[in-house]
């Protein structure tokens, strides 16, 4: 406890961080809706430093869906996920992973 | 709610001041008529002059003589006047000292005499924002400038598609461009659809009324609310030089770059169904 919290200068001309710059770097949480009331839950931009073949094996553990990861020649490798689970992967990846969540975007209705 | 407090009506106070002073001044104009007998009476009587010469009195020049007795306070004029009722008046006279000495003493009659030339406070404000809403309509509330947005018309079209009867009215009166908003619809909701013969817009998918109106919510906040004054009275501007699309306010003049519609990752459901099989 040597350094004191609010000793720390504060620089107003600071990157905030919420500048357009910064926007390749949001996670997209996706619904889309497939045959009747059936939904599948998409998560893209997940940064390439993660394991996703670990994550999606604990994600379909925890919240009890199956899901795949589909490599898209543009956006990267993807996770799919089946019914609508983007609550739960948001809490997920933020509590687990670290991900702020002001660089999480969640879609859909 | 006193004119002192609220400091308005200047007209008011000055009244009030040569109120006080007038029966000093009376006093250096008559130094015979007055006589102590009518002492008693005349401090009666002082009520019911000030209430009815409350204008006479504002018109005499306030001097700078200082007496204390009010008593001997009065004009020929003024006199004339109470000895002419003094006799009528004499059981009234008495009756008002009894209230004075029950504790109701001039001020308070004064009050009432101020509280009937008061503009009353509610008046003041409605005539205040009358005026504002004639000439300044923008400052007043600005209730009337919000944009009217009509709420999604969403119906059912057999049991795999939606129909949003009027996404022609509400882009109308968001400013934009139809196809913007229904490539940013189409986009939120990962789903396609067309526009039929009625400009309708039909959506492949089932979705509820709410559902829309969600996406149409995070729209305006995207592409319609100006971010310095929240003004929906925008209109969205594509450079050609940067490829960038714009908000431009038309309340306050301010640009913000919007980030293009980007539809992201959409799976391949039939493929994916394939697949599995
Ligand atoms: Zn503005």
């Amino acid at each position: 406890m040597s350094n004191i919290e609010n000793l720390k200068s504060f620089d107003p001309f600071a990157d905030t961080g919420d500048d357009e710059t910064e926007l390749t770097n949001y996670i997209h949480i996706r619904i889309q809706q497939r045959n009747g009331r059936k939904t599948l839950t998409t998560v893209q931009g997940l940064p390439d430093e993660y394991d996703l073949k670990k994550i999606l094996k604990v994600i379909k553990k925890d919240f009890a869906c199956n899901g795949n990861i589909v490599k898209d020649e543009e956006l990267g490798e993807v996770i799919q996920l089946q019914g609508d689970q983007r609550l739960k992967v948001m809490e997920f990846m933020v509590e687990a992973l670290g991900v702020k969540k002001k660089n999480i975007k969640i879609h859909g209705f | 709610m006193s004119a002192e407090e609220l400091g308005f009506d200047p007209s008011i106070k000055k009244k009030k001041k040569s109120k006080d002073v007038a029966p000093v001044s009376a006093d250096s104009e008559t130094t015979t008529v007055a006589s102590t007998e009518d002492d008693d009476l005349f401090s009666g009587l002082k009520k019911k002059k000030k209430k009815s010469k409350d204008k006479k009195d504002t018109s005499e020049e306030p001097s700078a003589d200082v007496t204390d007795d009010l008593s001997e306070s009065f004009e020929g004029m003024k006199l004339k006047k109470k000895k002419k009722k003094k006799v009528v008046a004499a059981d009234i006279d008495e009756f008002e000292k009894q209230l004075q000495d029950a504790g109701i003493d001039e001020s308070i009659v004064n009050e009432t005499s101020k509280k009937s030339d008061l503009i009353p406070y509610s008046q003041l404000l409605d005539r205040f924002y009358g005026i504002l809403k004639e000439k300044n309509p923008e400052l007043a509330g600005g209730q009337q400038q919000k944009l009217k947005i009509p709420p999604p018309e969403v119906l059912r079209d057999g049991n795999k598609k939606t129909i949003f009867a009027n996404v022609q009215q509400i882009s109308q009166v968001l400013q934009r461009n139809p196809s913007h908003l229904i490539q940013y619809l189409f986009a939120e909701l990962g789903t396609s659809g067309s526009i039929d013969g009625e400009q309708r817009l039909i959506i492949k998918g089932r979705f509820q009324s709410k559902n829309i109106e969600g996406v149409l919510r995070r729209y305006i906040q995207e592409y319609v609310i100006c971010r310095t004054c929240k003004s929906m009275n925008t209109e969205l501007k594509r450079e050609a030089a940067n490829r960038l699309h714009f908000i431009v306010c038309k309340a306050c003049g301010s640009t913000k770059s919007v980030t293009s519609i980007r539809t992201g990752f959409t799976a391949n459901v039939g493929a994916m169904k394939k697949k599995r099989v």
